[in-house]
Protein backbone atom coordinates (compact mmCIF):
# COMPACT_ATOMS: atom_id res chain seq x y z
CA UNK A 1 0.00 0.00 0.00
CA UNK A 2 1.29 3.44 -0.87
CA UNK A 3 1.77 5.91 1.99
CA UNK A 4 -0.99 8.44 2.49
CA UNK A 5 -1.98 11.34 4.67
CA UNK A 6 -4.99 10.66 6.91
CA UNK A 7 -7.35 13.49 7.78
CA UNK A 8 -10.39 13.11 10.01
CA UNK A 9 -12.99 15.65 8.94
CA UNK A 10 -15.38 17.09 11.50
CA UNK A 11 -17.62 19.13 9.21
CA UNK A 12 -18.60 18.89 5.52
CA UNK A 13 -16.92 22.12 4.41
CA UNK A 14 -13.64 21.07 5.98
CA UNK A 15 -13.90 17.64 4.35
CA UNK A 16 -14.49 19.15 0.93
CA UNK A 17 -11.65 21.64 1.44
CA UNK A 18 -9.27 18.87 2.50
CA UNK A 19 -10.23 16.69 -0.46
CA UNK A 20 -9.77 19.62 -2.84
CA UNK A 21 -6.13 20.04 -1.92
CA UNK A 22 -3.99 17.86 -4.16
CA UNK A 23 -5.26 15.79 -7.03
CA UNK A 24 -4.81 12.46 -5.28
CA UNK A 25 -7.27 12.92 -2.40
CA UNK A 26 -10.25 10.67 -1.77
CA UNK A 27 -13.09 10.53 0.74
CA UNK A 28 -12.93 7.56 3.09
CA UNK A 29 -16.17 6.10 4.47
CA UNK A 30 -16.71 2.34 5.05
CA UNK A 31 -13.46 1.53 3.27
CA UNK A 32 -14.71 -1.82 1.99
CA UNK A 33 -13.80 -0.97 -1.61
CA UNK A 34 -11.10 1.61 -1.01
CA UNK A 35 -8.85 -0.27 1.44
CA UNK A 36 -9.17 -3.43 -0.64
CA UNK A 37 -8.10 -1.62 -3.82
CA UNK A 38 -5.33 0.26 -2.00
CA UNK A 39 -3.84 -3.05 -0.87
CA UNK A 40 -3.82 -4.14 -4.52
CA UNK A 41 -2.23 -0.80 -5.56
CA UNK A 42 -5.19 -0.29 -7.89
CA UNK A 43 -5.98 2.91 -5.99
CA UNK A 44 -3.04 4.95 -4.70
CA UNK A 45 -4.47 8.08 -3.05
CA UNK A 46 -2.07 10.52 -1.38
CA UNK A 47 -4.70 11.60 1.13
CA UNK A 48 -7.67 9.95 2.83
CA UNK A 49 -10.32 12.33 4.13
CA UNK A 50 -12.29 10.37 6.74
CA UNK A 51 -15.94 11.44 6.45
CA UNK A 52 -17.32 8.93 8.95
CA UNK A 53 -17.88 11.55 11.63
CA UNK A 54 -19.86 13.94 9.45
CA UNK A 55 -23.52 14.36 10.46
CA UNK A 56 -25.04 12.22 7.70
CA UNK A 57 -26.09 9.18 9.69
CA UNK A 58 -29.86 9.49 9.92
CA UNK A 59 -32.84 8.24 7.94
CA UNK A 60 -35.48 10.97 7.93
CA UNK A 61 -39.06 10.47 6.87
CA UNK A 62 -40.26 13.57 5.06
CA UNK A 63 -43.58 14.45 3.40
CA UNK A 64 -42.11 13.95 -0.07
CA UNK A 65 -40.11 10.83 0.64
CA UNK A 66 -37.19 9.58 2.69
CA UNK A 67 -33.84 11.28 3.12
CA UNK A 68 -31.00 8.84 3.76
CA UNK A 69 -27.71 10.17 5.11
CA UNK A 70 -24.62 9.17 3.12
CA UNK A 71 -23.08 7.59 6.23
CA UNK A 72 -26.04 5.30 6.95
CA UNK A 73 -24.67 1.77 6.95
CA UNK A 74 -26.08 -0.75 4.48
CA UNK A 75 -27.29 -2.97 7.35
CA UNK A 76 -29.14 -0.12 9.09
CA UNK A 77 -30.80 0.91 5.83
CA UNK A 78 -31.81 -2.67 5.01
CA UNK A 79 -33.40 -3.20 8.43
CA UNK A 80 -35.14 0.17 8.69
CA UNK A 81 -38.86 -0.48 9.25
CA UNK A 82 -40.10 2.14 6.77
CA UNK A 83 -37.68 1.02 4.06
CA UNK A 84 -38.78 -2.59 4.51
CA UNK A 85 -42.44 -1.64 4.34
CA UNK A 86 -42.49 1.10 1.71
CA UNK A 87 -39.43 0.27 -0.41
CA UNK A 88 -38.94 -3.51 -0.02
CA UNK A 89 -36.87 -3.70 -3.21
CA UNK A 90 -34.15 -1.63 -1.54
CA UNK A 91 -34.06 -3.70 1.64
CA UNK A 92 -33.98 -6.92 -0.38
CA UNK A 93 -31.21 -5.65 -2.66
CA UNK A 94 -29.06 -4.59 0.28
CA UNK A 95 -29.50 -7.92 2.05
CA UNK A 96 -28.62 -9.77 -1.16
CA UNK A 97 -25.28 -7.98 -1.27
CA UNK A 98 -21.97 -8.86 0.40
CA UNK A 99 -21.97 -10.33 3.94
CA UNK A 100 -23.34 -9.10 7.26
CA UNK A 101 -19.88 -7.86 8.28
CA UNK A 102 -19.45 -5.86 5.07
CA UNK A 103 -22.99 -4.47 5.29
CA UNK A 104 -22.19 -3.22 8.79
CA UNK A 105 -19.22 -1.32 7.35
CA UNK A 106 -20.35 -0.15 3.91
CA UNK A 107 -22.04 3.25 3.70
CA UNK A 108 -24.83 4.45 1.44
CA UNK A 109 -22.60 7.06 -0.22
CA UNK A 110 -19.75 4.60 -0.63
CA UNK A 111 -21.95 1.93 -2.16
CA UNK A 112 -22.94 4.43 -4.87
CA UNK A 113 -19.25 4.67 -5.75
CA UNK A 114 -18.42 0.96 -5.43
CA UNK A 115 -15.84 -0.07 -8.04
CA UNK A 116 -16.14 -2.93 -10.48
CA UNK A 117 -14.99 -6.48 -9.60
CA UNK A 118 -13.50 -6.93 -13.11
CA UNK A 119 -10.42 -9.09 -12.45
CA UNK A 120 -8.37 -7.13 -14.98
CA UNK A 121 -9.21 -3.84 -13.27
CA UNK A 122 -8.10 -5.39 -9.96
CA UNK A 123 -4.81 -6.71 -11.38
CA UNK A 124 -2.27 -3.93 -11.98
CA UNK A 125 -0.35 -6.16 -14.40
CA UNK A 126 -3.31 -6.26 -16.82
CA UNK A 127 -4.29 -3.69 -19.41
CA UNK A 128 -7.33 -1.73 -18.23
CA UNK A 129 -8.62 1.51 -19.67
CA UNK A 130 -10.59 2.20 -16.52
CA UNK A 131 -7.56 1.94 -14.23
CA UNK A 132 -5.00 3.27 -16.72
CA UNK A 133 -6.61 5.17 -19.61
CA UNK A 134 -5.20 4.19 -23.00
CA UNK A 135 -3.69 0.90 -21.84
CA UNK A 136 -6.33 -1.28 -23.50
CA UNK A 137 -8.84 -3.82 -22.21
CA UNK A 138 -7.65 -7.33 -21.41
CA UNK A 139 -11.19 -8.36 -20.47
CA UNK A 140 -12.46 -8.12 -24.05
CA UNK A 141 -9.96 -10.76 -25.19
CA UNK A 142 -9.73 -12.52 -21.84
CA UNK A 143 -12.00 -14.45 -19.51
CA UNK A 144 -15.18 -12.42 -19.47
CA UNK A 145 -17.88 -14.69 -18.07
CA UNK A 146 -18.74 -12.17 -15.32
CA UNK A 147 -18.66 -9.10 -17.57
CA UNK A 148 -21.36 -6.78 -18.85
CA UNK A 149 -23.60 -7.28 -21.86
CA UNK A 150 -25.38 -3.92 -21.71
CA UNK A 151 -23.77 -0.49 -22.02
CA UNK A 152 -20.35 -1.81 -23.02
CA UNK A 153 -17.88 -0.15 -25.38
CA UNK A 154 -14.72 -1.18 -27.21
CA UNK A 155 -12.85 0.36 -24.28
CA UNK A 156 -14.52 -1.33 -21.31
CA UNK A 157 -16.94 -4.16 -20.49
CA UNK A 158 -16.66 -4.02 -16.68
CA UNK A 159 -19.85 -4.81 -14.77
CA UNK A 160 -21.18 -2.41 -12.16
CA UNK A 161 -21.18 -4.59 -9.02
CA UNK A 162 -23.75 -2.97 -6.72
CA UNK A 163 -27.12 -4.44 -5.76
CA UNK A 164 -28.24 -1.37 -3.80
CA UNK A 165 -27.79 0.91 -6.80
CA UNK A 166 -30.00 -1.27 -9.00
CA UNK A 167 -32.84 -0.83 -6.53
CA UNK A 168 -32.14 2.91 -6.25
CA UNK A 169 -32.34 3.23 -10.04
CA UNK A 170 -35.73 1.49 -10.05
CA UNK A 171 -36.86 3.87 -7.29
CA UNK A 172 -35.69 7.05 -9.09
CA UNK A 173 -33.50 8.03 -6.16
CA UNK A 174 -31.89 11.47 -6.14
CA UNK A 175 -28.31 11.99 -4.96
CA UNK A 176 -27.58 15.12 -2.94
CA UNK A 177 -24.06 16.54 -3.02
CA UNK A 178 -22.07 19.46 -1.71
CA UNK A 179 -19.14 21.20 -3.40
CA UNK A 180 -16.22 23.48 -2.65
CA UNK A 181 -17.94 26.86 -2.39
CA UNK A 182 -20.89 25.45 -0.45
CA UNK A 183 -22.88 24.82 -3.63
CA UNK A 184 -25.25 21.89 -3.39
CA UNK A 185 -26.86 19.94 -6.16
CA UNK A 186 -29.34 17.12 -6.61
CA UNK A 187 -28.59 14.51 -9.24
CA UNK A 188 -31.19 11.93 -10.35
CA UNK A 189 -29.48 8.53 -10.11
CA UNK A 190 -30.45 7.81 -13.70
CA UNK A 191 -28.16 10.71 -14.69
CA UNK A 192 -25.45 9.95 -12.11
CA UNK A 193 -23.56 7.12 -13.84
CA UNK A 194 -21.64 7.51 -17.09
CA UNK A 195 -21.45 4.78 -19.71
CA UNK A 196 -17.83 3.81 -20.33
CA UNK A 197 -17.68 4.99 -23.95
CA UNK A 198 -14.11 6.08 -24.68
CA UNK A 199 -13.50 7.26 -21.10
CA UNK A 200 -14.26 4.36 -18.73
CA UNK A 201 -12.14 6.02 -16.04
CA UNK A 202 -14.97 8.52 -15.61
CA UNK A 203 -17.73 6.59 -13.82
CA UNK A 204 -20.03 9.32 -12.49
CA UNK A 205 -20.84 12.98 -13.07
CA UNK A 206 -19.27 13.92 -9.70
CA UNK A 207 -16.63 16.63 -9.73
CA UNK A 208 -13.41 16.32 -7.78
CA UNK A 209 -13.98 16.84 -4.04
CA UNK A 210 -17.76 16.77 -4.52
CA UNK A 211 -19.18 15.09 -1.43
CA UNK A 212 -22.27 12.89 -1.44
CA UNK A 213 -24.32 13.96 1.58
CA UNK A 214 -27.69 12.21 1.16
CA UNK A 215 -29.80 10.00 -1.05
CA UNK A 216 -33.45 10.93 -1.41
CA UNK A 217 -36.15 8.35 -2.13
CA UNK A 218 -39.15 10.14 -3.63
CA UNK A 219 -42.54 9.19 -2.19
CA UNK A 220 -43.83 6.47 -4.49
CA UNK A 221 -46.88 4.31 -3.69
CA UNK A 222 -45.81 1.80 -6.36
CA UNK A 223 -42.59 1.12 -4.42
CA UNK A 224 -44.59 -0.79 -1.78
CA UNK A 225 -45.09 -3.42 -4.43
CA UNK A 226 -41.48 -3.93 -5.39
CA UNK A 227 -39.01 -6.81 -5.35
CA UNK A 228 -35.35 -7.66 -5.94
CA UNK A 229 -34.23 -11.01 -7.31
CA UNK A 230 -30.54 -11.90 -7.60
CA UNK A 231 -29.01 -14.90 -9.37
CA UNK A 232 -25.41 -15.86 -8.62
CA UNK A 233 -22.89 -18.69 -8.58
CA UNK A 234 -23.26 -19.23 -4.82
CA UNK A 235 -26.41 -19.15 -2.69
CA UNK A 236 -25.07 -16.18 -0.73
CA UNK A 237 -22.15 -13.75 -0.50
CA UNK A 238 -21.47 -13.46 -4.23
CA UNK A 239 -21.84 -10.84 -6.92
CA UNK A 240 -24.77 -11.10 -9.31
CA UNK A 241 -24.66 -12.89 -12.62
CA UNK A 242 -28.00 -11.23 -13.19
CA UNK A 243 -30.47 -9.42 -10.98
CA UNK A 244 -33.72 -7.54 -11.37
CA UNK A 245 -35.35 -4.74 -9.37
CA UNK A 246 -39.03 -4.43 -10.23
CA UNK A 247 -42.03 -2.41 -9.10
CA UNK A 248 -45.55 -2.61 -10.48
CA UNK A 249 -48.83 -0.77 -10.20
CA UNK A 250 -51.89 -2.63 -11.44
CA UNK A 251 -55.58 -1.93 -11.93
CA UNK A 252 -57.48 -5.17 -12.06
CA UNK A 253 -55.27 -7.42 -14.14
CA UNK A 254 -53.74 -4.56 -16.12
CA UNK A 255 -50.32 -3.06 -15.41
CA UNK A 256 -50.71 0.71 -15.20
CA UNK A 257 -47.12 1.59 -14.24
CA UNK A 258 -43.85 -0.32 -14.05
CA UNK A 259 -40.27 0.22 -13.01
CA UNK A 260 -37.53 -2.16 -14.10
CA UNK A 261 -33.78 -2.14 -13.45
CA UNK A 262 -31.20 -4.85 -14.03
CA UNK A 263 -27.96 -5.67 -12.21
CA UNK A 264 -24.96 -7.89 -12.97
CA UNK A 265 -25.35 -7.30 -16.70
CA UNK A 266 -24.68 -3.59 -17.21
CA UNK A 267 -21.66 -1.31 -17.08
CA UNK A 268 -23.92 0.90 -14.95
CA UNK A 269 -26.98 -0.01 -12.83
CA UNK A 270 -29.30 -0.59 -15.78
CA UNK A 271 -32.73 1.03 -16.08
CA UNK A 272 -34.85 -0.53 -18.80
CA UNK A 273 -37.40 1.91 -20.13
CA UNK A 274 -37.96 -0.62 -22.95
CA UNK A 275 -39.18 -3.23 -20.46
CA UNK A 276 -41.35 -0.68 -18.69
CA UNK A 277 -43.00 0.30 -21.99
CA UNK A 278 -43.61 -3.37 -22.80
CA UNK A 279 -45.33 -3.90 -19.43
CA UNK A 280 -47.46 -0.77 -19.22
CA UNK A 281 -51.07 -1.21 -20.32
CA UNK A 282 -50.70 -4.98 -20.67
CA UNK A 283 -52.14 -7.83 -18.59
CA UNK A 284 -49.94 -8.90 -15.69
CA UNK A 285 -49.13 -12.37 -16.99
CA UNK A 286 -46.18 -14.42 -18.14
CA UNK A 287 -46.49 -13.57 -21.85
CA UNK A 288 -46.24 -9.88 -21.00
CA UNK A 289 -43.27 -10.46 -18.71
CA UNK A 290 -41.45 -12.42 -21.42
CA UNK A 291 -42.06 -9.64 -23.92
CA UNK A 292 -40.65 -7.14 -21.42
CA UNK A 293 -37.59 -9.34 -20.88
CA UNK A 294 -37.02 -9.61 -24.63
CA UNK A 295 -37.27 -5.81 -24.88
CA UNK A 296 -34.88 -5.27 -21.98
CA UNK A 297 -32.20 -7.53 -23.44
CA UNK A 298 -32.64 -6.56 -27.09
CA UNK A 299 -29.63 -4.18 -26.97
CA UNK A 300 -27.40 -6.82 -25.28
CA UNK A 301 -23.99 -7.49 -26.78
CA UNK A 302 -22.39 -10.70 -25.51
CA UNK A 303 -18.66 -11.36 -25.17
CA UNK A 304 -16.93 -14.71 -25.71
CA UNK A 305 -17.86 -16.23 -22.33
CA UNK A 306 -21.04 -14.47 -21.24
CA UNK A 307 -23.71 -15.00 -23.91
CA UNK A 308 -25.55 -17.10 -21.30
CA UNK A 309 -26.27 -13.91 -19.39
CA UNK A 310 -28.80 -12.79 -22.00
CA UNK A 311 -31.13 -15.72 -21.37
CA UNK A 312 -30.32 -15.71 -17.64
CA UNK A 313 -31.21 -12.03 -17.29
CA UNK A 314 -34.47 -12.55 -19.18
CA UNK A 315 -35.48 -15.44 -16.93
CA UNK A 316 -34.43 -13.48 -13.85
CA UNK A 317 -36.65 -10.56 -14.85
CA UNK A 318 -39.62 -12.81 -15.67
CA UNK A 319 -39.28 -14.66 -12.35
CA UNK A 320 -38.91 -11.39 -10.42
CA UNK A 321 -42.16 -10.13 -11.92
CA UNK A 322 -43.95 -13.43 -11.27
CA UNK A 323 -42.76 -13.49 -7.66
CA UNK A 324 -43.91 -9.91 -7.20
CA UNK A 325 -47.38 -10.66 -8.58
CA UNK A 326 -47.65 -13.73 -6.37
CA UNK A 327 -47.35 -11.59 -3.25
CA UNK A 328 -50.48 -10.35 -1.57
CA UNK A 329 -50.88 -6.63 -0.93
CA UNK B 1 -10.91 19.49 11.53
CA UNK B 2 -9.99 16.53 13.69
CA UNK B 3 -6.84 14.51 13.64
CA UNK B 4 -4.34 14.88 10.82
CA UNK B 5 -1.71 12.24 10.27
CA UNK B 6 0.94 13.01 7.69
CA UNK B 7 3.45 10.27 7.03
CA UNK B 8 6.79 10.89 5.40
CA UNK B 9 7.17 8.96 2.18
CA UNK B 10 9.34 6.60 4.22
CA UNK B 11 7.86 5.04 7.31
CA UNK B 12 6.74 7.73 9.70
CA UNK B 13 4.51 6.56 12.50
CA UNK B 14 1.68 8.29 14.29
CA UNK B 15 0.37 7.93 17.81
CA UNK B 16 -2.90 6.03 17.99
CA UNK B 17 -5.01 5.02 20.99
CA UNK B 18 -7.32 2.06 20.66
CA UNK B 19 -9.81 0.72 23.19
CA UNK B 20 -9.68 -3.05 22.94
CA UNK B 21 -11.50 -5.52 25.19
CA UNK B 22 -12.07 -2.73 27.70
CA UNK B 23 -8.44 -1.59 27.85
CA UNK B 24 -6.84 1.49 26.34
CA UNK B 25 -3.78 0.64 24.28
CA UNK B 26 -1.34 3.24 22.96
CA UNK B 27 0.45 2.47 19.73
CA UNK B 28 2.90 4.05 17.34
CA UNK B 29 1.89 2.94 13.89
CA UNK B 30 2.08 3.67 10.20
CA UNK B 31 -1.29 5.15 9.10
CA UNK B 32 -1.54 2.29 6.60
CA UNK B 33 -1.82 -0.28 9.40
CA UNK B 34 -5.07 -2.21 9.33
CA UNK B 35 -6.84 -2.96 12.58
CA UNK B 36 -6.03 -6.64 11.98
CA UNK B 37 -2.29 -6.00 11.70
CA UNK B 38 -2.35 -3.72 14.75
CA UNK B 39 -4.04 -6.48 16.77
CA UNK B 40 -1.86 -9.31 15.58
CA UNK B 41 1.54 -7.71 15.05
CA UNK B 42 1.64 -4.99 17.68
CA UNK B 43 -0.71 -6.06 20.46
CA UNK B 44 -0.06 -9.81 20.41
CA UNK B 45 -3.79 -10.42 20.03
CA UNK B 46 -3.37 -13.10 17.40
CA UNK B 47 -6.79 -14.70 17.89
CA UNK B 48 -8.20 -12.69 14.98
CA UNK B 49 -6.94 -14.47 11.89
CA UNK B 50 -5.65 -13.26 8.55
CA UNK B 51 -7.19 -15.50 5.91
CA UNK B 52 -7.65 -13.63 2.63
CA UNK B 53 -6.76 -10.11 3.83
CA UNK B 54 -9.23 -8.70 1.31
CA UNK B 55 -12.62 -8.94 2.96
CA UNK B 56 -13.72 -12.23 1.48
CA UNK B 57 -13.31 -14.88 4.21
CA UNK B 58 -14.43 -13.45 7.58
CA UNK B 59 -11.54 -14.95 9.59
CA UNK B 60 -10.67 -11.47 10.91
CA UNK B 61 -14.18 -10.69 12.23
CA UNK B 62 -14.18 -8.50 15.35
CA UNK B 63 -16.84 -6.33 16.99
CA UNK B 64 -16.66 -2.56 16.74
CA UNK B 65 -19.23 -0.90 19.02
CA UNK B 66 -21.03 -4.24 19.15
CA UNK B 67 -21.23 -4.70 15.39
CA UNK B 68 -19.40 -7.48 13.55
CA UNK B 69 -16.95 -6.05 11.01
CA UNK B 70 -13.83 -7.11 9.13
CA UNK B 71 -10.58 -6.00 10.76
CA UNK B 72 -8.61 -6.54 7.54
CA UNK B 73 -10.53 -3.77 5.74
CA UNK B 74 -10.48 -1.41 8.72
CA UNK B 75 -7.74 1.14 9.32
CA UNK B 76 -6.61 1.16 12.94
CA UNK B 77 -6.23 4.95 12.91
CA UNK B 78 -9.90 5.36 12.00
CA UNK B 79 -11.18 3.55 15.11
CA UNK B 80 -9.78 5.62 17.94
CA UNK B 81 -13.25 6.55 19.20
CA UNK B 82 -14.55 3.01 19.15
CA UNK B 83 -15.00 0.07 21.47
CA UNK B 84 -13.26 -2.93 19.90
CA UNK B 85 -13.86 -6.50 21.03
CA UNK B 86 -11.79 -9.43 19.81
CA UNK B 87 -12.09 -13.16 20.47
CA UNK B 88 -9.70 -12.67 23.41
CA UNK B 89 -12.27 -10.41 25.06
CA UNK B 90 -15.24 -12.71 24.68
CA UNK B 91 -14.81 -15.00 27.68
CA UNK B 92 -15.81 -13.73 31.11
CA UNK B 93 -12.60 -14.29 33.03
CA UNK B 94 -12.09 -18.05 33.04
CA UNK B 95 -15.61 -18.79 31.86
CA UNK B 96 -16.12 -19.31 28.16
CA UNK B 97 -18.79 -17.37 26.33
CA UNK B 98 -21.77 -19.70 25.59
CA UNK B 99 -20.89 -19.57 21.90
CA UNK B 100 -17.32 -20.70 22.58
CA UNK B 101 -18.62 -23.50 24.79
CA UNK B 102 -21.13 -24.51 22.11
CA UNK B 103 -18.43 -24.73 19.43
CA UNK B 104 -16.51 -27.14 21.67
CA UNK B 105 -19.63 -29.08 22.63
CA UNK B 106 -20.75 -29.49 19.00
CA UNK B 107 -17.26 -29.90 17.52
CA UNK B 108 -17.84 -26.83 15.36
CA UNK B 109 -14.40 -26.78 13.76
CA UNK B 110 -11.70 -28.89 12.23
CA UNK B 111 -8.40 -27.03 11.71
CA UNK B 112 -9.68 -24.11 13.81
CA UNK B 113 -8.28 -21.29 11.69
CA UNK B 114 -11.64 -19.72 10.84
CA UNK B 115 -13.08 -20.43 14.30
CA UNK B 116 -12.42 -17.09 16.08
CA UNK B 117 -14.07 -15.28 13.15
CA UNK B 118 -16.95 -17.77 13.10
CA UNK B 119 -17.55 -17.30 16.82
CA UNK B 120 -17.33 -13.50 16.76
CA UNK B 121 -19.68 -13.45 13.77
CA UNK B 122 -22.13 -15.90 15.37
CA UNK B 123 -22.32 -13.95 18.65
CA UNK B 124 -23.19 -10.74 16.79
CA UNK B 125 -25.52 -12.60 14.45
CA UNK B 126 -27.73 -13.86 17.27
CA UNK B 127 -27.89 -10.35 18.72
CA UNK B 128 -28.86 -8.96 15.30
CA UNK B 129 -31.54 -11.58 14.88
CA UNK B 130 -32.99 -10.83 18.30
CA UNK B 131 -32.91 -7.08 17.66
CA UNK B 132 -33.98 -6.74 14.05
CA UNK B 133 -36.49 -9.42 13.24
CA UNK B 134 -38.67 -10.10 16.27
CA UNK B 135 -40.75 -12.71 14.48
CA UNK B 136 -37.64 -14.82 14.00
CA UNK B 137 -36.31 -14.39 17.52
CA UNK B 138 -37.63 -17.75 18.71
CA UNK B 139 -35.46 -19.95 16.60
CA UNK B 140 -33.60 -19.29 13.41
CA UNK B 141 -34.03 -21.88 10.69
CA UNK B 142 -30.96 -23.67 9.36
CA UNK B 143 -31.35 -21.73 6.15
CA UNK B 144 -31.42 -18.40 7.98
CA UNK B 145 -28.34 -19.25 10.01
CA UNK B 146 -26.45 -20.24 6.87
CA UNK B 147 -27.47 -17.03 5.10
CA UNK B 148 -26.59 -14.82 8.05
CA UNK B 149 -23.23 -16.58 8.47
CA UNK B 150 -22.30 -16.56 4.77
CA UNK B 151 -19.53 -14.03 5.36
CA UNK B 152 -17.48 -16.64 7.22
CA UNK B 153 -15.82 -19.22 5.03
CA UNK B 154 -14.61 -22.56 6.46
CA UNK B 155 -12.14 -24.27 4.19
CA UNK B 156 -12.49 -27.54 6.11
CA UNK B 157 -16.22 -27.51 5.44
CA UNK B 158 -17.23 -27.83 9.08
CA UNK B 159 -20.44 -25.98 8.31
CA UNK B 160 -22.96 -28.58 9.63
CA UNK B 161 -21.39 -28.53 13.09
CA UNK B 162 -20.93 -24.75 13.04
CA UNK B 163 -24.65 -24.35 12.39
CA UNK B 164 -25.37 -26.90 15.12
CA UNK B 165 -23.15 -25.01 17.57
CA UNK B 166 -24.98 -21.76 16.85
CA UNK B 167 -28.38 -23.40 17.41
CA UNK B 168 -27.03 -24.93 20.60
CA UNK B 169 -25.73 -21.56 21.81
CA UNK B 170 -29.08 -19.97 21.02
CA UNK B 171 -30.83 -22.58 23.16
CA UNK B 172 -28.36 -22.15 26.03
CA UNK B 173 -28.78 -18.37 25.78
CA UNK B 174 -32.55 -18.69 26.09
CA UNK B 175 -32.32 -20.99 29.08
CA UNK B 176 -29.84 -18.62 30.66
CA UNK B 177 -32.16 -15.66 30.27
CA UNK B 178 -35.32 -17.35 31.53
Amino acid sequence: MHPFEYVEATDPAAAIHAAGEGAQSVFFAGGTTLIDLMKLDVMTPAKLVDVNHLPFSSIEEQPDGILIGANVRNSDLAHHATIREQYPVLSEALLAGASAQLRNMASTGGNLLQRTRCTYFRDINSACNKRQPGSGCDAITGVNRMHAILGTSDYCIATHPSDMCVALVALDAVIHTQMHNGTKRQIPITEFYLLPGETPERETVLNRAELITHVHLPANPMARRSHYLKVRDRASYEFALASAAVALETKGQTITRASVALGGVGTVPWRSKEAEAALTGKPAERVTFEAAADAALAPAKPQHHNAFKIELAKRTLVLALEELMARSF
Amino acid sequence: MGQIATPNPTSATVSVTLRINGEERNLQLDPRTTLLDALREQLALSGSKKGCDQGQCGACTVHINGQRVLACLSLAIAHQHDEITTIEGLADGGELHPMQAAFIECDGFQCGYCTPGQIMSAVAMLEEAARQIPSHADELSLEEIRERMSGNICRCGAYPNIVEAIRHAQTIGKKGRS
